[in-house]
């Protein structure tokens, strides 16, 4: 690159629109395919991720308002379902069947597709090589088959709900006997052999994903970025990458013995089964446990997989938008070390009431009740640097103070239902649904919004509209709360989760109208997320342009690249690094860009 | 926080790898920490399983074949040890390939590569062999006709999980075959004489050193306990 494409980046972004991001092309040429199909540029990876992953967060959304439905109105009909869903409502009811399929393919598709893909796949990509100082991912092949991996376990998915036997219907959680007998229910059999193959094929791509990420943060830093001065965004995207790629194995190989006992015949997790109208099965020693501890293996990394990443960032636009630097860098890395090591240990308090040794059941509760030191270190030092702060309110800062705060409400119940006794009469009630939709589901969905909204500039050059934000911030903020809070009170009083119809039980009765109440919200909430996409889109091609190089006065290095970067990011040479990224309000200068060198009478701090 | 020093030179200062590998080399170390994690899970599923039934075949009893044994052959271990030191062997030859890469020396490169890629297909051969061997008498996913210590009919665990493992672990050596095989025809082609130096071979070795001591493990669990 020479100086003369430097000053054409900044002569003004117009010549940008009309010419495209020609600069750079004379590295290579792009057609329509290699430049927004198979691209091999981080930043339109990130954005394919980010686009699929909203695709799927509409999908699974609209799942949740149908089964809302349901549960707020079971006695009434609506005829537009059965034009909608055919025999899966018919009378305009939808059948249980259908109801466990939403269910299910609900969480599968939130927690793996829209969460896991949606929220690092986007970011990692976008932020690693960005903030490190690199010209892209140290693969990028790897990192365009790691897209496409998704793309396919989604078509997969996307296929098994139009299979005559409908989806899988046994839980995201595909406990056996219900996945591995396709005799159990309907959704066991095709739709359960489409589900499976979905997810191995999400497990590649995770782990295609992940060793690229990790090979890139720690071998493709610029020079001066060491460890200790990268952005908290990069630990965190560093930690969730390295427990993708312990722990998807694991269900990998839970699979594959689902598999065997699913098509030929073995019984790993099958013993001593008994099918209404075909007696008992010949299968015996398997352990449907066994099963659970595998999942579960993976299943208690993947809730940090989700939320790590949104740490990360939320952590980064706390600091950029009060002014100030993060309060307690190294306990923010020493925790988010600590959060993932005790990740690994903690899968079994899953598992308290499947008969697991009250002893070792003992030991499991100890380790969680541990994860509550790192958790609050983070929380402590995110309100620490919010603390005196010269707070800007832009929408993503609104999302990053919303993550604090239902980090802190959805966290503390983690505390409850950490304890094995209590475990009793909370285990598979709505308590554990109000517990992980606030501190997993919806907070990790705010530090995603939050990080949409703060980088959409590097994205695509423009803002997103701010009045849009803010609705879609307080909406969101104030629905999630009413949808969830009493969520709480109903698993107090018992309520089971992934029940069809409880206005058939005397002692739930008295949560007809609540249930209502949490239907309705959950519409609106729903309703405003498309509000949302609209002004995601529309901002694409008509938002606001971003004139300055540097909107948000931030120090990271992404904001040293050219406002609409071209692949290799860095016309130029790559950016040396001089300092940590949190030098904000130091030495009466608002911020210092992490490229600025030391001076020479700079104080210590 | 020490933002006011500079780090270069320093060793995780940025600006190099930090291990002095580039990012190949890290991400295949990744990806068999990943696998370890596959097989782990594996056969500690399978001690779960075994060590909560009552009873398990002998292994000195199901192993105890090999070809052209006559009627009734008694040879516990026999067979399996020879595929151990197949495998074993050819971790030598993979570290004699790599050595000669270092050594820019093509023809050596060769020569061990095309020793390695036989040893990895006589152990596939032998296990083809067993498999089809336990077959005959019966065994298969799902079907077990060998007893307990005791002489008690046994659960189908047994053979479950034996075909399982060690049926994924051949797919690695498998994969491993092929791997080497490309990195035979890369060689024959001079690429990496043009690239000058052979650290594709490396990556390919260090695949299979994995493989072969993940064996070790699946002998130990299947074979001797």
């Amino acid at each position: 690159m020479s100086n003369e494409a430097v000053l054409h980046a900044h002569s003004g972004v117009a010549t940008h629109e009309v010419h495209g991001d020609h600069h750079h092309e004379h590295h290579h040429h792009e057609t329509f395919i290699t430049k927004y199909v198979f691209s091999q540029d981080h930043k339109m990876i990130a954005k394919q991720f980010l686009i699929t992953g909203m695709v799927w967060a509409v999908i699974g959304g609209l799942m949740s308002v149908l089964f809302r439905l349901q549960l707020g109105y079971p006695e009434s009909t609506f005829p537009w379902l059965e034009d909608l869903l055919g025999k899966w409502a018919k009378g305009g009811r939808i059948t249980p069947e259908a109801y466990y399929a939403l269910v299910t393919t609900h969480g599968t598709v939130l927690v793996f597709f829209v969460l896991t893909a949606g929220l690092s796949g986007t970011f990692a990509n976008f932020l690693i090589p960005l903030q490190v100082g690199a010209r892209d991912m140290a693969s990028p092949f790897l990192n365009m088959l790691s897209y496409w991996f998704f793309f396919l376990a989604s078509v997969v998915m996307l296929s098994s709900i139009f299979v005559e036997t409908g989806p899988f219907s046994g839980g995201w959680t595909a406990y056996p006997p219900l996945s591995a007998l396709g005799a159990a229910s309907p959704g066991s059999k095709t739709g359960m052999d489409l589900w499976i193959i979905s997810m191995a094929l999400f497990v590649v791509s995770s782990l295609l994903g992940g060793l690229n990420y990790i090979a890139t943060i720690l071998n493709m830093r610029t020079k001066g970025m060491s460890m200790t001065r990268m952005p908290l965004t990069i630990w965190a995207l560093f930690f969730t990458a390295v427990l993708g790629v312990l722990s998807f194995p694991v269900l990998f190989s839970g699979f594959i013995l689902l598999i065997f006992d699913r098509n030929f015949g073995t019984s790993f997790y099958l013993s001593d089964i008994f099918i209404a109208g075909q007696g008992a099965l010949p299968n015996e020693g398997g352990s449907a446990i066994l099963y659970q501890h595998l999942f579960w293996f993976l299943g208690h990394p993947e809730v940090y997989i989700i939320l790590l990443p949104a740490m990360g960032m939320v952590s980064e636009i706390l600091s950029v938008n009060s002014r100030k630097p993060i309060f307690g860098y190294m306990a923010m890395v020493g925790s988010l070390f600590a959060i993932a090591i005790l990740a690994f240990l903690v899968w079994a308090h899953h598992m308290f009431v499947t008969g697991l040794n009250p002893f070792l059941g003992s030991i499991f509760v100890l380790l969680t009740l541990l994860i509550a030191v790192p958790s609050a270190i983070k929380v402590f030092n995110w309100l620490t640097t919010l603390w005196r702060g010269n707070i800007r309110f832009t929408p993503g800062m609104m999302f990053a103070i919303g993550f604090v705060s239902l980090f802190i409400s959805g966290g503390l119940t983690g505390i409850w239902l950490g304890n094995s006794a209590l475990d009793i009469h909370l285990h598979d009630t709505y308590f554990v649904i109000a517990h992980f939709h606030i501190v997993m589901g919806v907070a990790s969905m705010f530090g995603m919004f939050a990080g949409i909204y703060h980088w959409f500039p590097k994205m695509y050059g423009r803002y997103l509209n701010n009045t849009l934000g803010y609705v879609h911030f307080w909406v969101t903020m104030i629905g999630a709360y009413l949808i969830f809070w009493p969520m709480h009170y109903e698993g107090l009083a018992g309520m089971p989760r992934r029940y069809y119809d409880y206005s058939s039980w005397e002692s739930f009765k008295q949560f007809i109208e609540l249930n209502r109440f949490i239907s309705t919200v959950a519409m609106i909430v729903f309703a405003v997320q498309l509000l949302f996409l609209f002004n995601f889109f529309y901002s694409i091609f008509k938002g606001r342009k971003v004139k300055t190089q540097n909107p948000w006065g931030s120090n990271t290095l992404e904001w040293t690249t050219p406002i609409r970067p071209g692949h290799g990011n860095w016309p130029g040479e790559i950016p040396e690094v001089h300092r940590w990224a949190y030098d904000y309000g130091k030495d009466g200068k608002e911020f210092i860009p992490q490229t600025t060198p030391v001076g020479a009478d700079e104080s210590h701090h | 926080m020490s933002t006011a020093t500079a780090t270069p030179g320093k060793l995780w200062g940025g600006g190099k790898s930090p291990f002095n590998v580039e990012y190949g080399k890290l991400m295949m170390w990744y990806f068999l920490m990943s696998d370890a994690f596959t097989f782990g899970a594996f056969l500690i599923s399978y001690g779960t399983v075994r060590f909560s039934t009552n009873g398990w075949p002998d292994p000195n009893e199901v192993f105890r074949s090999y070809p052209f044994a006559p009627e009734g052959a008694h040879a516990p271990l026999v067979f399996v040890s020879i595929m151990t030191f197949i495998l074993i062997i050819s971790s030598v030859t993979m570290v004699l390939a790599v050595h000669a890469g270092h050594n820019m020396d093509k023809k050596k490169v060769v020569v061990n590569l095309i020793l390695t890629i036989l040893g990895g297909l006589a152990f596939l051969g032998c296990q083809a062999w067993e498999w089809n061997h336990l077959h005959s008498e019966g065994a298969w996913w799902g079907h077990n006709p060998f007893l307990n210590h005791d002489g008690t009919a046994a659960s189908t665990n047994f053979t479950n999980f034996f075909f399982t493992i060690t049926g994924f672990h051949g797919f690695h050596v498998f994969s491993g075959v092929i791997i080497n095989i490309i990195m035979l025809i890369m060689t024959l082609r001079d690429v990496f004489e043009k690239r000058g130096h052979y650290l594709m071979i490396e990556k390919a070795g260090l695949y299979w050193h994995f493989v072969d001591l993940v064996w070790v493990f699946v002998f130990t669990c299947f074979y001797l306990i």
